[in-house]
């Protein structure tokens, strides 16, 4: 088997890793739309889609289906190279920034040394998706999402990228498999707890940076019908929602990475050794992952809408101090090797 | 070594082109995309000569932070295309001229007259293990520590001027203090209860015999 | 590599501004409107204690720290302090004009006190980093300051010609440094001068980037053709701003030319002074001329700071260290009378009103005798009538360039000095010999104005009269 991998071309080989991880990511974020219409559901005390298959458990592929099907408006006046152009550029940057995340300890598409810091930057080019859509539709209501959403990335990204440098300090490296590493140990040694206010302003930012509720003002579609993608139909539309699902669940893994260890378990390694499942592994991260996706349906159920200068003075005021504060607090953690977690 | 050649390659052509088209493009919006496109393929010159750390922050700051407000200005912006275009053509081959002469000029000292392999050989292949960011960051904080120190301090000069020149406290500005709105206590901060008489609507012609009274 | 706190030691003066700016800038947003005051008094402290710091730590051999990004030598112990005292002198007279207008504000300070750390900067840079970062520090504070009144049309249409042209010539000076460190493969200013040395006029590279160098330096000095930014500026930039950036920045402008054209490039001196020829004559000539056409006295003075541009410039093509000598001679007397003459168009405005005319000057010795004679020092000074500093600074100059076999140069500058005398001189006639306006009110000045005043014209004549101790340690900061 081994060598029949061997044989084929590297190409080949890259692009089936790809597939491997594409395919289930597109999978998970068509199962995550159904999700958040039960969780919300229930949370509102209704039953959600239960019409299609069982349950609607097959609500996704006709959605889907109905989208694919849809005739794709483009409007007049609309500068139709970019709006064609602009879901594809939301898209790109969700979908690439998994080459770098490690599902496992070798499981890897591509293992390089400043593996946070391209997930930044890819992360930071989604926005442009968003601007371009916005201008691109010729309509004031997407250019006034547009604008929101690049005055709220930008802003957000700063708080986030602060946080992502208190991790760097505290693991001493900007690849993501060594940032688990360094949390080794159980629950306690994660770096959610020397981390906790740099946890809290990544998660928060987290949700600012991917345009989701309570910071949706982009959307916004009490205020503004659907922000930027208001004059999106068919497939486009469909590419922006892939894209905004994707990112939330590119945030939910890499909060589970970064911040509460991995594929690591929770328990030391001494008390349950390789047992069954208690040891370390992927279904970890998977757990994790889930929880932090979960996290953002709650949100959305939980909180209203924030207003828009209250989403400045929070990213620009409460967030980006906090960070700074802290990443001084976690140099001098490290360099006084303050114990349990940088006693070696 | 081949591979790596023919990417130069494809990079720096996309380089010029995009770099041509932010300076030929009627549209200003265009423009600032071509330049993102610059950035982003200067970018990836960068990354394909090792220098990794440089070539993401490349994208990170210009592309991700720097060039996403200036779209946010341009697209506000009603510039005058006409007002924009006018000498474009008349200017035109004096400008080339220029530019041509410059160009030929660069080539002659830059080229590989100047700066060619013999000149500067390749340098050592780095170990497998070696990352620029903690290089960089070594080199930043000790030989460099005092140019670092001045552009922090340049970094604090940008804000103040920034905030000096913008920054006007308009008076009809009615927005409130959220620092202020959640300190909010229970009781009269949020509700202020006001006793006055009761209003009965007169009959039309009657003369009032209540005014109507404080309701907040 | 490890990091020696010795090198602090001789950053002191640089620490004490920083921590002014940073005091200032936080304490001001706790001042009440009525105390803005302390603002003004803490700048004047922090500048007075940079200064102490300075004459603390200067002296003594030329030390090299932060593994070559710095030096502090008697140039830069020189140069500093001059500085300081140019600035402190500028803040206490910018502060009526700002309070009259409301804008005593904290930012004021903070954006002046870093242009000052930026000049600190550049004078004792020994790497091109250093040096550029200065250069910034200082461009970017001193554009804030252009548009400090900021509805004003003018000031924001002088400040964003400012900043346009500041980039152009700073991107110049930063192609140059490239070219330069292709060539020798270092931005540290000895190994620089060693390469240089050792490959002389040969490497083609080299010439290219010193002919950027230059270029850049001209923009920066504001010589001709690279001026046009200097009277717009002037003109348009509130006075407390052109009373900052028309003084001090030249003696940095000097320090500039001297790091990068002697302390790294003297082996390529042939070829720079050619340069540096072009550029004096002309700016002589053109800064000369057109200011007698001017009825605007900031332009006027715009047109009188390109002339004396090119004097400086004549000091360094001479490739002497009496000509370098002359040259800082030159520039540190420029400054002091610069901040003098705007000085006292500052204290000629109130509310409301901005002495920039000739006329506006008209009868100033029967509104205010004693600043009617500083303003003739000043103006005899700038002229070069002896017994003022003015004279001296020119004639030694002049003396450096006889030196070196360039008397039809030295012809030049003088015939263009007497010419420049007229407009000069044109001003101590208004001041003397008109009657005042009907309507100009009595001037109010506050003490501190006077006696700062009084000790720049008077420092003009004492230079003027005594000029050794200065000269000295010109001289002493180039052996």
């Amino acid at each position: 088997m081994t060598e029949l991998w061997n044989a084929l071309p590297l190409v080949i080989q890259i692009l089936l890793k790809i597939t491997a991880i594409l395919l289930p990511l597109l999978g998970l974020v068509a199962y995550y739309t159904y999700a958040e219409r039960k969780v919300i559901g229930y949370i509102q005390i209704r039953i959600g889609p239960n019409r299609v298959g069982w349950r609607g458990l097959l609500q996704p592929i006709a959605d889907a289906v109905k989208l694919m099907m849809k005739e794709i408006v483009i409007p007049t006046k609309a500068d139709k190279t970019l709006f064609l152009l602009a879901p594809m550029i939301a898209i790109a940057p969700a979908m690439a920034a998994w080459a770098v995340f490690p599902f496992d300890e070798e499981l890897v598409l591509a293992d390089i040394n400043a593996g946070l810091l391209y997930i930044l930057a890819l992360t930071s080019l989604g926005v442009y998706g968003v601007i371009i859509a916005g201008w691109a539709s010729n309509s004031r209501y997407a250019l006034l999402g547009a604008m929101r959403s690049a005055a709220q990335i930008v802003a957000y990204e700063i708080a986030m990228g602060f946080a992502l440098v208190g991790v760097l300090v505290a693991a001493g490296s900007l690849n993501l498999g060594a940032i688990v590493a360094a949390q080794q140990g159980s629950l306690l040694t994660w770096f959610w707890l020397p981390l906790l206010p740099l946890f809290g302003v990544y998660l928060i930012s987290g949700v600012a940076e991917t345009n989701r509720a309570p910071f949706d003002v982009a959307e916004g579609e009490s205020e503004i019908v659907a922000g930027f993608h208001v004059e999106y139909s068919g497939m486009g539309f469909a590419v922006f929602f892939l894209a905004e699902y994707a990112n939330m669940i590119l945030i939910a893994a890499l909060t589970s990475l970064m911040f509460l260890g991995g594929w690591l378990s929770p328990l030391p390694q001494a008390w349950v050794g390789d047992l069954w499942l208690l040891g370390d592994g992927f279904h970890w991260l998977l757990l994790k992952t889930f929880f932090f996706m979960f996290v953002f349906l709650w949100l959305r159920a939980t909180f209203p809408r924030y207003r828009y200068d209250q989403i400045m003075r929070l990213g620009w005021k409460v967030f980006i101090p906090i960070t700074i504060v802290w990443i001084l607090v976690v140099a001098l953690a490290v360099v006084y090797r303050l114990p349990p977690w940088w006693s070696a | 070594m081949g591979f790596e050649k023919f990417l130069f390659y494809v990079f720096a052509l996309i380089t010029l082109w995009a770099a041509g088209m932010v300076i030929t493009r009627r549209n200003p919006v265009h423009a600032v995309l071509f330049l993102v496109l610059a950035f982003v393929s200067s970018a990836a010159l960068w990354v394909l000569i090792e220098a990794e750390f440089l070539g993401i922050v490349l994208v990170l700051v210009y592309v991700g932070a720097v060039m996403v407000l200036f779209l946010f200005v341009v697209m506000m912006l009603d510039v005058d295309l006409a007002a924009l275009r006018a000498g474009f053509i008349r200017a035109l081959p004096l400008g080339l001229l220029v530019a041509g002469v410059m160009a030929v000029e660069i080539f002659l000292i830059v080229g590989p007259a100047n700066f060619g392999l013999e000149a500067f050989p390749p340098p050592d292949a780095a170990p497998a293990d070696a990352t620029n960011t903690r290089d960089l960051g070594i080199l930043l904080y000790s030989i460099y520590i005092y140019p670092v120190e001045i552009a922090a301090v340049i970094l604090l000069v940008a804000i103040v001027a920034a905030i000096r020149l913008t920054l006007r406290r308009r008076p009809d500005n009615k927005s409130v203090d959220p620092a202020r709105q959640v300190r909010v206590k229970k009781g009269p901060d949020r509700i202020r209860l006001v006793k006055m008489a009761p209003e009965v609507e007169e009959p039309f012609g009657a003369s009032p015999t209540t005014e109507s009274g404080e309701t907040s | 590599m490890s990091f020696d706190a010795a090198n602090l030691l001789p950053i002191l003066p640089e620490i004490a501004v920083l921590v002014t700016a940073s005091t200032v800038l936080v304490l001001d947003l706790y001042l009440e409107e009525r105390n803005k005051g302390l603002n003004h008094s803490l700048s004047l402290l922090g500048l007075v204690v940079a200064l102490l710091l300075t004459g603390f730590v200067g002296g003594g051999e030329t030390q090299i720290l932060f593994d070559g990004n710095l030096v502090r030598d008697a140039m830069s112990d020189l140069l500093k302090g001059a500085i300081l005292v140019v600035s402190l002198l500028a803040f206490i007279y910018a502060r009526p004009w700002l309070k009259d207008r409301g804008m005593l504000v904290g930012e004021f300070y903070v954006l002046g006190l870093l242009a000052v750390l930026g000049m600190l900067i550049m004078v004792s840079a020994n790497s091109f980093l250093t040096l550029y970062l200065g250069l910034e520090l200082q461009a970017l504070s001193l554009y804030a300051l252009v548009a400090f009144e900021r509805d004003s049309k003018r000031g924001a249409e002088a400040a964003m010609k400012y900043f346009v042209l500041g980039a152009l010539g700073s991107g110049m000076l930063l192609y140059g440094i490239s070219m330069v460190y292709g060539a020798t493969g270092s931005i540290e200013l000895g190994p620089v001068a060693q390469a240089i040395a050792e490959q002389g006029m040969s490497n083609k590279v080299l010439v290219f980037g010193i002919v950027f160098m230059v270029i850049g330096i001209g923009f920066k000095f504001g010589a001709v053709p690279f001026h046009m930014w200097v009277p717009d500026i002037y003109e348009g930039a509130p006075t407390p701003a052109v009373l900052i950036l028309g003084s001090a920045p030249k003696i940095a402008a000097f320090a500039l030319a001297v790091r990068i054209l002697i302390d790294a490039m003297q082996g390529l001196h042939a070829d720079w002074r050619d340069m540096l020829v072009i550029l004096a004559v002309l700016s002589m000539g053109l800064g000369n001329l057109v200011a007698i056409a001017q009825s605007n006295i900031k332009r006027m003075l715009a047109y009188s700071t390109i002339s004396h541009v090119g004097f400086i410039f004549l000091g360094l093509l001479a490739g002497s260290d009496q000509g370098y000598a002359a040259a800082m001679f030159y520039s540190i007397v420029y400054a002091v009378m610069a901040t003098g003459a705007f000085g006292i168009l500052i204290i000629l405005s109130r509310t409301g009103f901005d002495a920039e005319r000739l006329e506006d000057l008209k009868g100033l010795n029967d509104r205010d005798p004693w600043y009617a004679a500083m303003m003739a020092l000043v103006m005899f000074s700038m002229a070069g009538v002896p017994p003022t500093v003015g004279f001296m600074a020119k004639l030694l100059v002049l003396e450096a360039v006889v030196r070196i076999d360039m008397v039809w140069l030295a012809l030049v500058a003088v015939f263009f000095s007497i010419i420049g005398a007229f407009y000069y001189l044109r001003v101590v006639k208004y001041i003397y010999f008109d009657k005042p306006a009907e309507d100009a009110p009595v001037l109010a000045t506050t003490g501190g104005v006077r006696v700062a005043m009084t000790f720049n014209g008077l420092s003009l004549l004492a230079l003027g009269m005594f000029p050794a101790a200065l000269l000295t340690l010109c001289q002493s900061a180039f052996v």
